[in-house]
């Protein structure tokens, strides 16, 4: 390079993460994503409705094989998704020192966020230990009660912890099997699509989790009313939309996750967000021949 | 498919005739008039007087005093006066006595309890003597033991009760659904205000009675009376903090979305249109009967019946034929009558809907089989059916029926078997028939349904968690999950 003339950057184009691929939002939008002074950051697409539409498509493929994935396997790619966050940590810190936090803020949200994953990852293969049990019915019966991944979950990502915030909320939807539709915090939209290039890199079926950039308002009601969506976790649900975004979910019965009390990402996780994405189905098969196996009461 | 038609006779009937044994209806020592029970007494509602009848005869059992909105806040602040002052104070262990006292009150009155659900409900006195009352007394024994233990539920250390529960319960197993509702809530420390259906009050209230005789604390139960206006009502009291239901997936839609915003907490328990899948393998005698117990247990007045059954096309005539057969032995008829399989539909107005959907699928094109079991002219009866050529798209095959009203679809796949199976909005229960251990466990697992019976059917007990999948509701009942509905986690 000539001395004197310095190096014009090749910044980044932040787009959407759907089914594994980073697609621009099919309306073509996008919005301007500002930084802690006020100045402009990037462009960050305008998920649209479609979009919406589109990422549900690919969540349900992705829960096909993420659900039937070994809980073992299922562990070791939220550990791939550690340590993929650890190698990105000097990127991460740089964008939420962008987006405002201090220094020292941003290496401890960033620190918590792999441990969060991690945490997690050791999840995948006690949930039916903890969730689930035999049961000792008065019957010739073996039965047993195992807790499954409850299907695609939409998930409005909290604001205010651009990275542990959005680890929070999706480490347990992944570790529990299930597949995500994640609609990330407006003014986080960077940090949001940086970590979706983690998870692009860890292994992640394509499709277990979409993140979709843009306006909560014009999306989570569309995901809220998705006939193909089972489950709402509604962190970051505006006050104001809460009612209405519960309302449309009654339609096809979902699940609906609102955490209570006050947040704090940064307190032990506990199993709330856990038990909110499991169904217990219990089996009952007859114990031997001597029994009355199969037999009905008639 | 075609439909095999059969001559129904077994030897059994060759020559015989059957004589009633009929239950004396007297043991349940029926009153005129019944009060709904509110703050450990019976007192008069405000509503006008509504009358439940025997749905085996048509004819007016007893008269029923009826809530308003009124008596619902009356009983709310029952509830939440025991709550505060007694109940949630208390010791589990001691919360466990009364449970425990509660279960051998039911049981002492079984028989008396087990001709009442019969007369008011309709179903046969061999299911509600075996079946309906054993059961909830069992319930309330089971959760009597978890009163002391709620700190081994994995929910922390201490996990705490929620307050007031309300709780709204269907027509087809009222006494065993309001063990279902009650001991649970009881056990980990709520208390309740609880409504039973409009047309089978009779046996809650009696429970009512059996928990005052254990010395349960005024108020810690609570039982109002009246239709869906009063339900209504109840579920969406602003001082109830817990919300169960047990009933359609129409209602309880309706639930979901008015306590949206509320932050309420909400179980729902609610419709099903269950497979039943036999694989060519099958012990095909067992299935027959299975699949009778999936249908006709209740008169199909059930849940999670099994009300489509996918037969592999092997096998598929002759299992037809071996059920067609089997069916026809049924006898439908008298409840009180100790021979009578098939009871009478709860209500005239469900009896129509069964009708109507039967109709539906005969003008669709489906192949209608009836037993031709004679029923009595009074009373409001369906007579065992079985519907073949039905397609997948049917309103038969769509919509929870609520009778005995089976329909018939063969595959040739586990694949296909699975891809059927799932193919509703509904996820409550599921039957897999097939002698290979593996095969039966590869198709629980694929089988998007809270309840799995593998080489059986319609098996309950209070230590196995039941509940749905997608469309057929959330919250667990039964088990260390049904605790779970009624406790908040604390670490």
């Amino acid at each position: 390079m000539s001395g004197g003339e310095s190096r014009l950057g090749v910044p980044k184009t932040y787009k959407l993460y759907v089914g594994g691929a980073f697609p621009r939002s099919e309306s073509g939008r996008t919005y301007v994503v500002r930084d802690a002074a006020g100045g402009f950051w990037a462009n960050a697409a305008l998920a649209s409705r479609k979009d919406v539409r589109d990422a549900v498509v690919a969540a349900r493929k992705g829960f096909r094989s993420w659900s039937r994935a070994t809980p073992y396997n299922r562990g070791q790619v939220v550990y791939r998704i550690a340590e993929m966050l650890d190698g990105r940590r000097s990127d991460l810190v740089e964008l939420l020192v962008t987006g405002g936090a201090t220094r020292a803020a941003a290496v401890t949200e960033v620190d918590a966020s792999v441990d969060r994953l991690v945490h997690h990852a050791g999840w995948t293969d006690k949930l039916g230990a903890v969730f689930g049990s035999t049961n000792p019915v008065s019957a010739p019966y073996f039965s047993y009660s195992a807790p499954e991944p409850t299907g695609v979950v939409g998930v409005l990502a909290p604001t205010g912890s651009p990275l542990l915030g959005l680890v929070s909320v999706l480490a347990p939807v992944l570790a529990t099997g299930n597949a995500a539709v994640v609609v990330a915090a407006q003014p986080d939209a960077c940090v949001a699509v940086t970590f979706a290039e983690v998870l692009a890199t860890s292994d992640v079926p394509a499709g277990a989790v979409n993140v979709l950039t843009g306006s909560v308002a014009e999306l989570a009601p569309v995901l809220a009313a998705h006939g193909d969506v089972d489950a709402l976790d509604l962190t970051g649900a505006p006050a104001d939309l809460r009612a209405d975004l519960e309302r449309a979910a009654s339609d096809t019965v979902k699940r609906v996750y609102v955490p209570r009390g006050t947040l704090d990402f940064t307190a032990e996780p506990g199993l709330g967000r856990l038990r909110a994405f499991l169904e217990t189905k219990t089996v009952w098969h007859p114990t031997g021949a001597l029994s009355m196996s199969g037999g009905g009461g008639y | 498919m075609t439909a095999p038609t059969t001559t129904p006779t077994t030897a059994l009937s060759d020559g015989w005739t059957y004589a009633p044994a009929p239950e004396s209806a007297a043991v349940a020592a029926v009153k005129d008039r019944y009060l709904p029970f509110v703050d450990g007494t019976f007192v008069e509602g405000h509503g006008d007087d509504a009358e439940t009848f025997n749905p085996g005869t048509a004819e007016v059992l007893a008269t029923v005093s009826q809530s308003t909105s009124a008596d619902v806040d009356t009983a709310v602040a029952a509830a939440r006066r025991a709550y505060e002052d007694v109940w949630s104070p208390m010791s589990g262990a001691e919360r466990g006595r009364y449970l425990f006292r509660i279960a051998r009150g039911l049981a002492e009155r079984a028989r008396e309890l087990a001709v009442l659900e019969c007369l008011d409900n309709g179903k046969p006195i061999r299911e509600t003597r075996d079946f309906d009352v054993p059961t909830a007394a069992q319930h309330f024994f089971y959760h009597a033991g978890w009163a002391d233990k709620l700190g081994h539920l994995g929910l922390g250390p201490s996990p705490r009760s929620l307050g007031v529960a309300a709780q709204v319960i269907p027509w087809n197993f009222p006494l065993l659904m309001a063990a279902w509702k009650i001991a649970p809530a009881l056990a980990a420390g709520n208390t309740v205000v609880i409504k039973p259906a409009e047309t089978t009050p009779l046996s809650v209230l009696v429970l009512a009675e059996v928990m005052a005789d254990a010395g349960l604390p005024p108020g810690v139960v609570n039982v109002v009376t009246g239709a869906g206006d009063v339900g209504a009502a109840l579920v969406n009291h602003p001082g109830v903090d817990k919300v169960a239901f047990t009933g359609s997936t129409a209602v309880g839609r309706g639930i979901q979305h008015s306590l949206a915003g509320t932050g309420r907490r909400v179980t729902l328990e609610l419709g099903g249109k269950g497979a039943n899948i036999v694989f060519d393998d099958a012990a095909l005698d067992q299935a027959v009967e299975g699949i009778v117990t999936g249908i006709f247990f209740n008169a199909g007045q059930v849940c999670c019946a099994g009300s489509r059954l996918l037969v592999q096309e092997p096998v598929a005539e002759e299992l037809l034929a071996k059920l067609e057969a089997r069916a026809q032995t049924l006898r439908v008829g008298d409840p009180l009558d100790k021979n009578t399989d098939v009871g009478a539909i709860n209500s005239p107005r469900q009896k129509a809907k069964i009708d109507e959907l039967v109709a539906a699928g005969s003008g669709e094109g489906a192949h209608v089989w009836r037993s031709s079991c004679p029923v009595p002219e009074r009373g409001w009866y369906v007579s065992p059916t079985i519907l073949t050529d039905v397609a997948g798209s049917s309103r038969v095959v769509r919509e929870e029926i609520f009778g005995p009203v089976l329909t018939v679809e063969t595959f040739r796949t586990p694949d296909e078997a699975v891809a059927k199976a799932n193919n509703t909005p509904y996820g409550l229960s599921a039957g897999v028939w097939t002698e290979k251990g593996s095969r039966a466990m590869a198709m629980a697992g694929a089988l998007r349904a809270g309840v799995i019976w593998d080489n059986t059917f319609n098996r309950f007990d209070p230590a196995a968690a039941f509940g749905g999948f997608k469309e057929s509701g959330f919250g667990r009942e039964g088990g260390p999950s049904g605790m779970a509905a009624y406790l908040e986690e604390q670490s």
